[in-house]
């Protein structure tokens, strides 16, 4: 058995290796552009250590509005769409109403089409209603990639949630707000903090349609990389890649080890 | 046992109950004394769960009252009654610890920190669990789950305690053992007390008194002793304990063609030699240690006869007379005398 198992255990290695090297080589590749003077084909080292790439993004007024509209932005979306989605996936969780499917697969289906078309339609509207390059347009804009999180998890979350914990917990003196708040709520956070998490990512990165609608007043940090690339050196380019990805990285992260630890990994001892 | 308190521990009064079309409870009465433990005992879908529902307060009845220690609480939902149930499968929160678990019931109440530290602490103590109050449920075993919710139970000092099926998820070996410990504990605290449980062992060893269930209607609701030497209706005569069961009815020691039925404990027969006068033969077929008694399986002409014995055990082939102590006669599903 154990030399049979010992080809298959290489293979493994070598697609793992394959596989951090695809994911990850594209960052290390901006993670040295981030940090070097001069780095171009046929010098084999770069010509030099500086951090004159990332004083210059932060010292470009036009990035650093993009960054702060990003970060301004991207919590008001999400804060809206928890807003308006999670009484919708708490009903669809728990309510068994008619056309409940339907809703749920219609959510879906209106994100299985290019958004350009989409967003091409909403643009016209936009012009009419004057929300055309307006702050409310484009978080409108960047809310509708967030609803199908922020409606599935949280319903499958709020679905899952065991009816007799909360039984248990009117039993035990709670009204039924109290009940939602103290057992519901919480047992289907996790759930909600992932949707929270993907939402926000999904605003954060919004380029298209936030591009359409918000240029050329309003430029978030993906929409603002279509001018980076063309107009700046790469090394910046490279600094702001990288400042794109810190709030995935640090988002996850966070999220992994509020929802994969503690006492959801334990395992309800429930039928 | 009856505590000092006059009057009735819990009430039910016409209770009915639809559930999709279909009548689960059908005219339901029953009356617990202060201080009593009662069992709701039946096959599954008797009706037995879902009369302790109402009484929780998770099921509203189509019609009847329901009262607890004197009051009325038919119109109260389950966070107004002062009734507190056990789970089947326990339901304690995942997401908080032994302590914390306990410790909800008396923080929805408002109690102060020091209070509620202090009876979360006595009641873990109670089921002995202190050791156990930082650890969360997954941590724990099922036995030691189900002592938590207990305590959960009890902590809110409740006048009458509902248990589902409280020892149907434990090992056959600590089932023994929590039955004495919720006994001894419920007779200690003299809290009227109502379980559910298809397990007619558990039922009759638990309990002051024993409702036998059947199709939304309890057909007998006595002390276990009562139950089983003189069950009330065909019904509870064949589901408590082991019967021998023929149609007709009992002259002397022979079965004879009649109306009803006869039941006879497999106790109740006395294995004598055959030849004695007025004998009516039977022929062994089976001899079963059964470990502190015999199992004998006799036939003769009028049927075949199961006796637990423990004196003169017969050879198989042998045959032997036997004397019937005791039978129960039933007519239209009824005892008669």
């Amino acid at each position: 058995m154990r030399h049979s198992l010992r080809l298959p255990r290489l293979l493994l290695n070598l697609a793992i290796a394959f596989m951090a090297l695809f994911i990850l080589g594209p960052l290390i590749w901006l993670a040295a552009h981030a940090f070097v003077s001069d780095w171009h084909y046929p010098n084999f080292y770069p010509s030099g250590f500086t951090f004159h790439w990332w004083s210059r993004v932060f010292l470009d007024s036009a990035l650093s509005t993009a960054m702060r509209n990003s970060l301004i932005i991207s919590p008001i979306v999400v804060l809206c769409s928890m807003v308006i989605c999670l009484p919708a996936a708490y009903a669809v969780g728990r309510i068994n109403f008619w056309g409940r499917r339907a809703f749920m697969i219609g959510i879906f289906s209106a994100n299985s089409f290019p958004k350009i078309g989409l967003f091409a339609a909403i643009a016209t509207l936009y012009y009419s209603l004057n929300l055309m390059g307006t702050f409310v347009g484009v978080v409108i804009i960047q809310l509708l990639g967030t609803i199908i999180y922020m409606t599935w998890i949280p319903a499958a979350a709020f679905a899952a949630v065991p009816r007799n914990l909360e039984e248990a917990a009117r039993d035990a003196g709670a009204n039924k707000f109290t009940v939602f708040r103290t057992i519901t709520l919480r047992m289907a956070m996790p759930g909600i903090l992932v949707a929270i998490v993907m939402s926000f990512l999904a605003a954060f990165d919004e380029a298209q349609g936030t591009y359409l609608v918000g240029a050329p007043s309003i430029f978030t940090m993906p929409t603002e990389m279509y001018s980076l690339v063309q107009n700046y050196p790469i090394q910046v380019a490279a600094v702001f890649s990288l400042l794109l990805t810190l709030p995935s990285v640090l988002l996850l992260s966070l999220a992994r080890k509020h929802i994969m630890g503690g006492q959801l990994a334990e395992g309800f001892q429930l039928k | 046992m009856m505590s000092e308190k006059s009057g009735f521990g819990l009430e039910l009064r016409g209770l009915r109950k639809t559930l999709g079309g279909r009548l689960i409870i059908d005219d339901l009465n029953l009356s617990v004394a202060d201080g009593e433990m009662i069992s709701l005992l039946g096959p599954s879908g008797c009706g037995k769960t879902t009369t302790l529902r109402m009484i929780a307060g998770f099921l509203a009845p189509d019609a009847g009252q329901i009262v607890l220690a004197g009051k009325d609480v038919t119109e109260l939902g389950p966070d107004k009654r002062p009734s507190a149930m056990v789970f089947q499968n326990y339901a304690l929160w995942p997401h908080m610890s032994a302590a914390k678990n306990v410790a909800y019931p008396l923080k929805i109440k408002g109690l102060t920190k020091v209070e509620i530290k202090e009876r979360v602490e006595a009641a873990l103590e109670l089921v002995n669990l202190l050791h156990h109050k930082d650890s969360r449920p997954g941590q724990i075993s099922g036995g030691e789950q189900q002592r938590v919710a207990l305590a959960r139970a009890l902590v809110q000092e409740p006048d009458v305690l509902l248990l589902d099926e409280p020892l149907s998820n434990l090992d056959a070996k600590l089932r023994e053992k929590v039955r004495e410990d919720i006994r001894e504990l419920q007779r200690r605290l003299k809290i009227t007390t109502v379980i559910v449980t298809h397990d007619q062992e558990e039922a009759l060893s638990i309990s002051d008194r024993v409702a036998v269930m059947n199709s939304g209607r309890i057909e007998q609701f006595s002390t276990p002793q009562e139950l089983y030497r003189r069950p009330a209706t065909e019904y509870v005569a064949t589901f408590i304990g082991s019967l021998n069961y023929f149609d007709g009815k009992l002259v002397g020691d022979r079965v004879v063609s009649g109306p009803g039925v006869v039941g006879i404990r497999p106790e109740d027969v006395i294995i004598m030699p055959a030849g004695s006068a007025g004998s009516y033969p039977g022929t062994v077929e089976l001899v079963i240690p059964r470990g502190h008694f015999f199992e004998v399986v006799v036939l003769r002409e009028d049927g075949r006869f199961r006796i637990f014995t423990n004196d003169n055990i017969p050879q198989i082939g042998e045959s032997v007379h036997l004397q019937i102590k005791k039978a129960l006669h039933y007519e239209n599903g009824h005892l008669v005398e």
